[in-house]
């Protein structure tokens, strides 16, 4: 496509393509009897439908498609989104007949080999975590995140406990203070410390009888495992809460070290990100509930369990909280991570822990003198830069995320944590090569020197884009939300 | 840093509070906005309702975060701008005039005395920009 093109393709819809009358198929001749139009008045003639010929529609589409970013197409550093690639063995794994072709409904003797996976990818899950029990009913993160929750407050009813605050630090995700609130409970934030933990002496004073759980992200969206975390379960449990464990960020401990043992009592694991399944899109996701033994009477249904015969059954937990989704979970992404668990093995999964923490310390170190690293400690999965000093020159982080698109690259994740000013969020993965990392480096230094330098060429960029900079203030002010023919809007 | 209008007062969190005749009228400051970015919606109580010095009165959104918005005084709400309402960006370019959230009948209007002078807002920004850089 020529620039032109490119942004022709990035502004222009398929409606106003083509010309009247033109089609992309020839029917033919009718060859049954006319029939009349039961209530003519239904038919419309107002709909301006794009009337194009095949080829018009085939390039359309195809050139649209040539303008998506993805991780098939490049380097992907979005921060606490785990962008690693993904192995297309899996995507063959799960397009089987027998995984792809079921139907949740058939006689349960008819997909045990379906059930064996699950059954097997649930000890793989609690043998990971060092938990006990896994549900793989949640369909994504957050709702693995609403499931451990709901888990925690049944288990408490059941002991006669009524308790109604959730403890969130300032620097886990963001997603943990909706589940706290759509799960019926107060939020009550914690601070950080200066070295970036959990800071005990705010807890200590936070910490009562009403509290039902502290809801921790490790490592956390500092990128920096959490020092105190055994002084922290022990505080947490001592009041009787719960200690649970945003996983999304477990790409850093996997093999390292398990949840399980670290104190926690409830995990929620995002396959997407860290078992390689594509998140891309919006999903399909899913998010398993870990859980130690005393919350797994409340694990929602099915749980896929093995009868005395051998034969795998679909089980309720005794107290369950019910079902979470329709059927079983997103049935085809389990496949894909268990393909990823059985080729990587122990050793490998333990690799992928190292590298993921190797890459993302190798851009700490090549990115520290140009940007302000606000804790002074090796990072684990991520690094989070602030964008401070590029801020007294007048260019702001999202002046940077939008010139890194001028170089070939996705932005990273941009203001965020919230406690990090003017926040860069980087996340390599594993699966990135150093000439990547380097090439990545290079430009985040070469537009360091441009903020001195020239920063307008920040403040206008993207250049090479399908689109220029997009006013994102007036598209949250003033959504267009569909398309309107010019002589109706 | 310009400095802050010396005829209201100031909270930590940068809300600010000018007092007139019986009401009060409610802002955040030309800080809070140039930290914030573009502003893009407001969640403030309708008028009747009771707030509580201190207490969080609302949340504004902007193309960065939603961060929550205290109440600088006690009292009901008599008045929200509706013109800031329907053009968030009046609060980016006017924070202290026409970009105003709300009006307030102060329960007891010494509350005022416990809020900051400008001056000591001036300073509390100061350092907090001199931590960032």
């Amino acid at each position: 496509m020529s620039d032109g093109e490119r942004r022709d393709m990035g502004s222009k819809l398929s409606f106003g393509r083509g010309r009247p009358g033109r089609t992309a198929v020839t029917l033919p001749d009718c060859d049954v009897p006319l029939a009349e139009m039961p209530s003519p008045s239904l038919l419309r003639d107002d709909l301006p439908l794009p009337e194009m010929s095949q080829p018009e529609i085939v390039r359309y589409f195809t050139n649209l498609a040539c303008l998506n970013y993805s991780v098939d197409t490049g380097f992907y550093p979005l921060g606490s989104c785990s962008m690693k690639y993904n192995p297309k063995l899996h995507e063959d794994l799960a397009r089987l007949s027998g995984f792809a072709q079921v139907h949740p409904l058939q006689p349960i003797e008819t997909v045990q080999g379906a059930l064996a996976l699950m059954h097997e990818l649930q000890g793989f899950l609690a043998e990971i975590t060092g938990m006990h029990a896994v549900s793989l009913a949640p369909a994504a993160g957050a709702h693995g995140e609403l499931t451990s929750i709901l888990t925690v407050r049944a288990y408490l009813e059941h002991r006669g406990e009524s308790r109604h605050k959730v403890l969130v630090p300032d620097s886990a995700h963001g997603t943990n203070l909706a589940t706290v609130s759509t799960a019926g409970f107060q939020c009550l934030p914690i601070a950080s410390d200066a070295r970036g933990n959990t800071d005990l002496a705010a807890l200590a004073e936070a910490l009562d009888e009403d509290v039902a759980a502290l809801m921790l992200t490790l490592p956390n969206t500092l990128g920096l495992f959490d020092q105190n975390i055994v002084q922290i379960a022990q505080m947490v449990h001592e009041t009787g809460a719960q200690l649970y464990c945003d996983g999304a960020n477990l790409n850093a401990l996997l093999g390292q070290v398990k949840i399980g043992d670290l104190g926690f009592d409830v995990v929620q694991m995002n396959l997407h990100k860290t078992f390689s399944t594509p998140h891309g899109g919006g999903g399909p996701g899913a998010g398993p509930v870990a859980v130690k033994a005393h919350l797994a009477p409340f694990l929602p249904s099915p749980f896929v369990g093995q009868a005395a015969n051998g034969a795998y059954v679909f089980e309720e937990p005794e107290h369950s909280i019910g079902k979470v989704g329709a059927f079983h979970g997103n049935f085809g992404i389990m496949v894909r991570a268990y393909a990823y668990i059985r080729s990587l093995g122990a050793p490998g999964l333990r690799e992928v822990s190292e590298n993921a923490v190797l890459n993302a310390n190798y851009l700490l170190a090549c990115l520290r003198e140009a940007y302000d690293l606000p804790y002074e400690r090796r990072c684990l999965h991520e690094v989070v830069f602030s964008g401070s000093r590029q801020r007294a020159k007048g260019v702001h982080t999202s002046d940077v995320a939008k010139r890194l698109i001028d170089y070939g690259f996705h932005p990273p994740t941009v203001y965020f944590p919230l406690i990090v000013d003017e926040a860069l969020m980087i996340e390599p993965t594993e699966t990135e090569s150093k000439e990547t990392l380097d090439a990545f480096c290079e430009a985040m230094l070469v537009i360091a020197r441009e903020a001195e330098e020239e920063p307008e060429l920040l403040r206008s960029a993207p250049h090479d884009a399908p689109l220029r900079r997009l006013d994102e203030a007036a598209a949250a002010r003033h959504p267009v939300l569909r398309w309107q023919r010019e002589d109706q809007a | 840093m310009t400095s802050s209008p010396k005829d209201r007062r100031y909270t930590k969190e940068h809300e600010w509070a000018r007092l007139g005749d019986g009401e009060a009228m409610v802002g955040i400051t030309d800080f809070a906005q140039e930290q914030l970015g573009d502003l893009v919606y407001f969640d403030l109580p309708e008028p009747g309702a009771q707030v509580r010095q201190h207490a969080k009165l609302g949340e504004v959104e902007s193309v960065k975060a939603v961060s929550e918005i205290y109440a600088p005084l006690s009292g009901e709400v008599i008045e929200v701008n509706q013109k800031a309402m329907d053009s968030p960006e009046l609060v980016n370019q006017d924070p202290y005039g026409e970009g105003w959230l709300l009006k307030v009948r102060p329960a007891d209007a010494s509350e005022m005395d416990s809020l900051l002078s400008a001056e000591d807002y001036d300073a509390l920004v100061a350092t907090a920009e001199g931590g960032q850089h």
